[in-house]
């Protein structure tokens, strides 16, 4: 396979691993080092690659593996990531003026999932992958899929409903 | 009725139950602007609208696949480090060992130029020999003055 074929396989679901480590890993540049890395990785098994079933659900699986690799590492070394704040450049500036403070909240909210069901939201939710999808990238069965994204969904609900009622903050 | 259909999804997304098909005709009931979302739906908006935007979200940095990756400066760093430190090794070796020759070529000179003067003060010795002489024959004759 040659290198513009590669990037052009890749280049459909880049930015779906590079929002699902951003996911994880909080950072941006961490989240870009998680892509170069996962991809750079898939480029020299390339030979083997074409075997795969999916080259999309293995790179997703790479990821996940990847970033929870980095978690891990980083809670050994009592690093934590505080990245709480949310910067949307793309909506535009009216609905970010009304809708600000409950998308940071929902992005709090996300972000406190431990971090399973926050994989699950994002491939479900974000990118929008059918249950078998997400069970093979995960290495789950499509049934704890389903109890995982029910769980986080409904937590999100009764977050925003708490913080609705009490007031933010 | 449209409403009912969305509370139905809308009980079924919080199950999980949902297929793909029904997500997508709740993200559009809740992120179309153009949409009249009902009030007693209007919390569950930010859900939705979360989602969309988080999909924006796109890695800007250019992907490196050969050997030259932007991710590893610092081995880049490092090397260009280690060759100054060599390089400058080799240089401060070469340089020791030119003042080394300097040294021992000083060192010589001085070892000669003490030789030189042991020889002449030898000679002076010499000279001193005949000194020895005559206070022996000094001594010879005081001894005889004594005698008196």
């Amino acid at each position: 396979m040659e290198q513009a074929e590669f990037l052009h396989t890749v280049m459909p679901f880049k930015d779906k691993l590079f929002r699902l480590a951003k996911r994880l890993l909080t950072s941006t540049e961490e989240a870009e080092d998680a892509l170069q890395e996962v991809l750079l990785k898939l480029w020299v098994n390339k030979s083997k690659i074409t075997a795969y079933r999916s080259i999309e659900a293995f790179a997703v699986t790479a990821t996940k593996n990847y970033c929870l690799d980095r978690l891990r590492s980083k809670q050994a070394s009592n690093l934590q990531l505080v990245h709480t704040n949310y910067t949307d450049e793309s909506s535009s500036l009216q609905a970010q003026v009304e809708a600000k403070d409950s998308v940071s909240l929902m992005h709090e909210i996300v972000q406190r999932l431990p971090e399973q069901q926050k994989m699950v939201l994002q491939l479900r939710d974000v990118e929008h992958y059918e249950f078998e999808e997400i069970g093979e990238m995960l290495e789950m069965n499509p049934a704890s899929v389903r109890v995982a994204l029910s769980r986080a969904r409904k937590t999100v609900r009764e977050e925003l409903i708490k913080k609705h009622r009490y007031g933010v903050g | 009725m449209e409403l009912d259909k969305i509370e139905k999804y809308l009980e079924k997304y919080f199950e999980g139950n949902s297929s793909t098909a029904e997500e997508r005709i709740l993200r559009d009931y809740f992120t179309n602007p153009e949409r009249d979302i009902a009030p007693h739906l209007r919390e569950y908006a930010v859900v939705f609208r979360y989602f969309s935007q988080s999909r924006d979200e796109i890695s800007k940095k250019e992907i490196q696949l050969g050997e030259q990756r932007s991710k590893t400066p610092i081995y880049a760093w490092l090397s260009a480090a280690a060759v100054i430190a060599i390089a400058a090794g080799i240089w401060f070796s070469n340089y020791s060992s030119s003042k080394d020759r300097e040294a021992r070529l000083a060192y010589e000179e001085t070892v000669q130029a003490l030789y030189m003067i042991g020889e002449n003060l030898n000679k002076g010795a010499e000279g001193m020999e005949y000194l020895e002489e005559f206070d022996q024959t000094k001594s010879r004759i005081l001894r005889v003055s004594e005698l008196r």
